[in-house]
């Protein structure tokens, strides 16, 4: 009857990129054989809506089936026949339609609104202008077209909000618990919280805490750079003061969170406005996994149980809150789509008709025994650590949800203090690694946090979702349809679906590992290894300190003011640097370029031939004694493969000269010069923090190569303008702010290091040369700058 | 009357022997009944007055040549070549013999009126000498009279300005030394024996040549045709620096060559250092106490600490002999003299070879023995140390002992640190790495540069080490180090054992459970006359 019903229908559908929608879609493409689809698509920024059909919707696995029924040629053959896609978005007035998507909605019999942002924590605002105004949108469009389809509206069964007992298929405002609010006010409440935000966010103050906090992130890495960071840090700012008021405003009518809220609100909008438009609302409970259809276990996204139940495995949650005999209503998607197609192939009824697609009431999932069943599961087919350890899963214990809370936040607060710590000390490579792990363990916990935040109030929500309406709906439907479109929840055996359809699925949407032992195939650092070697590769540019060597510009000055110092004048000189250390540690902190200038003043006077000649040992002595090995191997291996090589450093040119035939070409400060010496002023920026990201732009432009493709090495976040300038970054030996930075965007990260047995010292004391004299500055032979 | 090297049978009664293990020891019984240990001879007594004994063989030389006054000249340019840091070992105490030999000859052309004189360290392609070093070996008189001026240099073997090609020899090899003194009127070369494959034409042919001339008889071929390369009547590495030294010779490249020998007195007779020098069953209760309290000492600092004590150690050794005169008739005086001093009659090969490597080897003064050079020093070096047959049997097993660090020094060895890496992680074939890889490292500008204007040995060394193996590597059934990084071993393509007693239990696998042990308690430095 179905089939019959629908056919030669015209369904217009909203929301179709996401799970539900894609499912539906499928359904109706593959099962409702004579039915047209028209689908309201959010244009891209750079792709038209019938590319984003293509890409993000007919390429899903879901179609897959239908695909190797029809061929690829049939398949297409068939979509083009029956889809039509018209541009528009629900958050706008009008659905943001043209004159043609307006003729195109108004030729349509049926609409299914499935759009929402299911996200249970969407800023308020976001979630008030798609989820409470979106139907009522579309009501208010098909009134100005004078036409009157069938509405049917996607809701959840959490528009009853937080209850024990009963919850029947019954208007929002029908129930006795609903607190009558005026969903215009709401309306206007949230649009003013936006705007309060956002003028919040820019005061003074804020901005400077912003700016700080930039700061602390990025560490020295210039002025744009932390501009970006300080706005994107604002607007964060901003997005969570929203979505922390939507679930303020939510928990105070009864609602989990501002998903439920807003679509509750939207019900009531509708009811407001639908007008002529003959109304039905569908309002599934928490949609999970396929039963069977397309296939089973067929799922879009990472969904909401999916993370726990992830972290879970991984035994990074060890504690969830919930009622051991409480009901997780979980409905797999294919039974919610079936029950969509069977209202919108019975018609609508003359006043608005709720019907709810749950299981609680019928065939209930009782939480202890879902828990039971997926810790089962794990320990039967446990995800494996790093090291290719089994993970060994906990027992719940059922705590309350402030307990788990209560000891989350200790560990996040725990983790945050030593990582604080961790942060001042001067860290390098693989302690730096260590640091930046820890880090991800605190956001582990933060997001385990989250997690109990968002989802213990479903964990532990009692209500029973009646399903009258559907029962009836179901028992009319003709044997054939009842095959054909399931969606009755009492067929749902629950430990098969969790064991044999469920977990398997999540298992492998989260790309874990789930196998023992170590890998076989290239290690990740491998493949970005051999990226970055490519052929393809144009230009590499290379870092000096810390990249290359692990020495910088005070070892240098060292070597060279120590090395015609008389024996005593030569300790003296040692604990003076010794001293100045940390003063000058700083200031490089804060920021390099002033450093260099402060610093290079010393060479005030030095004459030119002298240093000439000391440098020339020096190279040995002190570059190379400190190089490391596979760094310059690395430049090398660039330069076999092709690639233009290029050292750009804030050291001064004389210290780096006798790297020269390892680069194509050095970038390196310089230094005035009068009468045979040194003036101790640079001649130029020296290519530090963003100017040595100009300097690599200014110097790929001269000689024509692409950005996109060039690899640059560096160890510190000053560097960050220029890591972020080119297309293949390589953190090396990197600072824990880098190396926090380079794990989260998946940069290679090397780790160089001295030739085991390289010699060690201190403070860097040049080989004496056999002229003498105390000086007031050691580099000036008269004493006189 | 120092007495000779001998060969011990190992019988119950026999103490645990002294095996060499870098910069520390051990202590090992060897199985008693099948094992024997050749001793080295006690140090030849060393010339009383080594100046006088100098200016003697300065006058009166050997072979066809005039007394050495007689060949300076007003006018004439004279170049002195003389061996470089890797002779001899460990370091000399001041003043070292090319000091004296040195100054010798140059009281000679001061006093005949040469002023156009040059100083040149014939280090072919080892690494440059630091001022230090240079002051060490010549003095700091003579330093610091020609250093300045430019006049005092390391020969470089890259310097497309000074190198001349002399011609090719009949089997077709390029000679082409240092253009300095191949245009000199004279070279006196100064020269320290310290082992039979030093010397000869080897002293100018090799030593103040250039990458292209060398690879003629520093390859794979050569050195597996070279039984030993310490016996230079059955070395192709001698014969092709014999040939070449003809061409030199005919082309009227004069050469006066000063050859010196030394004693092997290496640990001296006094200090905590002498009881290495001594026969173990005849350590008396100062040197057991002495021994161990070194040992433990030693156990207990960091390797870089015991590095830096080890490489001060400047021997006592003294010069045996100086001879001087033509180049083959030198020669021939002076290897009979280092005969005198190390071989040891040895009867019949053995199953099993056994060696304690020491810290220090020709190529790591004031440097860091890394793996590679951990190989050459036992199949290159030790291995090669006999004359007639090898003492260990064809198919035979040799077990060293060396901890063989993963550790490279940066500025001395940086193309070894890529060979290990790159070239030893593909294959240990000395074949197929002198076909794939030899020329991609010699000709590479990078090693150039740091051969050239930093401390580091020519790109193609490595290579050259390896090929040192070669002979070695294809007459051995087994190679086994003992206490040696496991991955390190495991790189060179030899077996790791903790002990010896694994070790022997390993190459039982090899050569059966009954094998003969043979162990080469080595240095002080012997040769084993094999028949």
């Amino acid at each position: 009857m179905i089939r019959e019903a629908l056919a030669g229908k015209r369904i217009f559908i909203t929301g179709t990129t996401g799970f539900l929608g894609t499912n539906l879609l499928e359904r109706l493409l593959r099962s409702v054989p004579d039915c047209e689809i028209v689908l309201l698509i959010r244009p891209g920024k750079r792709s038209s809506v019938d590319q984003r059909v293509a890409r993000e919707i007919l390429k899903n696995d879901a179609f897959d089936r239908l695909r190797t029924e029809l061929g690829k040629d049939g398949f297409a053959e068939m979509a083009a026949r029956r889809i039509t896609a018209v541009a528009g978005d629900v958050g706008r007035d009008g659905l943001g339609l043209d004159e043609q998507g307006r003729a195109t909605l108004a030729s349509c019999d049926i609409v299914i609104h499935s759009a929402a942002t299911v996200s249970f924590d969407s800023p308020l605002d976001t979630a008030v202008e798609v989820n409470l105004l979106g139907p009522t949108r579309i009501a208010h469009v098909l009134d100005d077209l004078g036409v009157t389809p069938h509405l049917v509206a996607v809701s959840t069964c959490y528009v009853a909000g937080n209850r024990r007992g009963s919850a029947p298929e019954q208007l929002v405002d029908e129930s006795p618990f609903f607190v009558d609010v005026d969903w215009r006010q709401e309306v206007e409440g949230a649009r003013r919280a936006r705007r309060d935000a956002e003028a919040r966010s820019r005061t003074p103050e804020m901005l400077a805490d912003f700016r700080a906090q930039a700061r602390k992130e990025l560490g020295a890495a210039g002025g744009p750079l932390l501009s970006e960071k300080t706005e994107q840090l604002r607007s964060r700012w901003v997005a969570d003061r929203m979505v922390e008021g939507g679930r303020a405003r939510a928990a105070s009518l009864g609602w989990p969170d501002a998903y439920a809220y807003t679509k509750a609100l939207g019900e009531r909008a509708l009811a407001d406005n639908k007008g002529a438009v003959p109304v039905s609302i569908v309002r599934p409970s928490i949609i999970e996994t396929a039963l069977a259809e397309p296939r089973p276990g067929w799922i879009r996204g990472f969904r909401m149980a999916d993370p726990v139940i992830i972290s879970f495995a991984r035994g990074l949650l060890k504690e969830f809150p919930g009622v051991p005999e409480g009901i997780v209503d979980v409905i797999p998607v294919d039974l919610v789509s079936a029950a969509i197609i069977a209202v919108a192939a019975k018609g609508p009824e003359p006043d608005i008709e709720v019907v709810q697609v749950a299981s609680g009431s019928q065939n209930p999932l009782r939480y202890k025994r879902l828990v039971d069943l997926v810790s089962d599961w794990f320990l039967e087919h446990p995800l494996y650590d790093a090291k290719g350890q089994p993970i060994v899963v906990r027992k719940w214990s059922f705590p309350g949800r402030g307990r788990v809370q209560g000891q989350l936040q200790r560990a996040q607060k725990t983790l945050t203090r030593v990582e604080g710590v961790l942060a001042q000390l001067p860290l390098r490579g693989k302690q730096a690694e260590w640091s930046a792990s820890l880090e991800s363990k605190r956001e582990e916990a933060e997001q385990a946090l989250g997690y109990v935040e968002l989802y213990g109030a479903y964990a532990e929500c009692e209500a029973v979702y009646g399903l009258d309406r559907l029962l009836a709906l179901w028992d009319a439907q003709t044997p054939d349809d009842q095959r054909d479109f399931c969606f009755d929840p009492r067929v749902i055996d629950w430990d098969s679906f969790t064991t044999d359809v469920f977990l398997p699925s999540v298992v492998q949407q989260a790309r874990v590992r789930t196998t023992p032992g170590g890998r076989t195939g290239p290690t990740r650092e491998e493949r970005l290894r051999k990226q970055v070697l490519a052929p393809e590769r144009q230009l590499a540019a290379f870092d000096l300190e810390n990249t290359l060597i692990a020495s910088n510009v005070v070892a240098s000055y060292a070597f060279l003011a120590t090395r015609r110092l008389p024996p005593d004048e030569r300790l003296r000189f040692v604990l003076q640097t010794l001293a100045e250390g940390p003063s000058l540690l700083a200031l490089d902190r804060k920021d390099r370029s002033d450093f260099l200038r402060l610093f290079y003043r010393r060479y005030d006077g030095a004459p030119v031939e002298q240093i000439a000649e000391d440098s020339a040992e020096m190279f040995s002595r002190l570059i190379i004694a400190k190089s490391f090995p596979a760094a310059i191997r690395r430049v090398r291996e660039h330069r076999r493969a092709g690639h233009r090589t290029v050292l750009i450093t804030g050291a001064l040119d004389f210290v780096v000269k006798p790297l020269e035939p390892l680069f194509d070409d050095i970038v390196a400060a310089e230094m005035g010069v009068t009468r045979g010496a040194y003036d101790g002023q640079l001649t130029d920026v020296p290519p530090t923090g963003e100017s040595r990201a100009q300097a690599l732009m200014d110097y790929a432009a001269a000689h024509g190569l692409d950005l996109r493709e060039t690899v640059a090495y560096a160890d510190s976040t000053s560097d960050l303008p220029m890591l972020e300038a080119v297309g293949f970054p390589v953190a090396v030996n990197p600072e824990t702010r880098l190396a926090a930075l380079a794990r989260k965007r998946g940069w290679l990260v090397e780790h160089f290091s001295k030739a085991p047995g390289a010699p060690r010292t201190l403070v860097p004391i040049g080989p004496r040369r056999t002229r003498s004299g105390g000086l007031a500055n050691p580099l000036v032979p008269d004493g006189v700058a | 009357m120092p007495r000779p090297g001998f060969v011990l049978d190992v019988d119950r009664s026999t103490p645990p022997i002294l095996f060499h293990h870098g910069e520390g020891f051990r202590l090992e019984r060897l199985p008693a009944g099948r094992s024997r240990v050749i001793y080295p001879a006690e140090p030849l007594e060393a010339l009383k007055n080594p100046d006088q004994a100098i200016r003697d063989a300065l006058a009166n030389p050997i072979g066809d040549s005039e007394p050495l006054a007689a060949l300076l000249k007003p006018g004439m340019k004279l170049t002195i070549a003389f061996d470089d840091i890797s002779l001899p070992l460990p370091p000399m105490k001041r003043p070292d013999i090319r000091q004296r030999v040195i100054e010798a000859v140059l009281d000679l052309a001061a006093a005949a009126g040469v002023d156009d004189v040059q100083l040149v360290a014939a280090l072919a392609l080892h690494r440059r000498m630091t001022e230090a070093e240079l002051r060490h070996a010549v003095g700091d008189r003579v330093y610091d009279a020609f250093a300045p001026h430019g006049l005092l240099v390391n020969h470089d073997a890259e310097d497309p300005d000074n190198l001349l090609f002399i011609g090719t020899t009949e089997k077709g090899e390029e000679v082409e030394i240092n253009k300095r003194a191949a245009e000199s009127d004279l070279i006196v070369y100064v020269n320290i024996n310290l082992v039979s494959m030093d010397g000869g034409w080897k002293s100018t042919a090799t030593g103040l040549a250039s990458y292209r001339s060398l690879r003629h008889h520093h390859n794979v071929h050569t050195m597996r045709h070279s039984k030993s390369f310490m016996d230079r009547h059955h070395s192709e590495l001698h014969s092709a620096n014999w040939r070449m030294g003809k061409v030199l010779r005919d082309s009227g490249v004069k050469v006066f060559q000063i050859e010196t020998t030394m004693n092997n007195d290496v640990f001296g007779t006094e200090g905590p250092m002498s009881v290495l020098q001594k026969r173990e069953w005849e350590w008396n209760v100062k040197d057991r106490i002495s021994f161990t309290a070194m040992k433990a000492g030693l156990d207990r600092l960091p390797q870089r600490t015991r590095r830096s004590i080890f490489q001060s150690w400047q021997a006592p050794h003294a010069m045996t002999s100086v001879q001087a005169g033509e180049v083959e008739a030198v020669h021939e005086v002076t290897t009979a003299n280092v005969y005198a001093q190390h071989l040891v009659p040895v009867e019949g090969q053995t199953d099993i070879l056994t060696m304690g490597l020491p810290y220090i080897s020709p190529y790591n003064v004031n440097s860091i023995l890394n793996p590679i050079l951990v190989a050459c020093l036992g199949l290159g070096y030790f291995f090669n140390l006999y004359r007639g047959k090898p003492p260990v049997r064809d198919g035979g097993v040799l077990i060293m002992s060396h901890p063989t660090p993963w550790e490279f020094h940066p500025v001395h060895h940086p193309s070894y640190i890529d060979f290990f890496e790159q070239v030893l992680a593909e294959t240990t074939d000395p074949i197929r790495i002198e076909a794939e890889f030899e020329k991609g490292f010699a000709e590479d500008e990078w090693y150039r540069h740091l051969y050239r204007t930093s401390y580091a040995y020519h790109g193609v060394h490595p290579f050259y080490m390896w090929y040192w193996c070669a002979h070695a590597l294809q007459h051995l059934g087994q190679v086994i180090i003992v206490g040696g990084d496991t991955r390190a071993v495991r790189r060179l393509g030899f077996k790791p054992a903790s002990t010896l007693q694994d070790a022997l239990e390993m190459a039982s696998d090899v050569v059966g459970r009954d094998a003969t042990i043979t162990h080469l308690h080595n240095p002080p430095i012997l040769m084993a006359d094999v028949s």
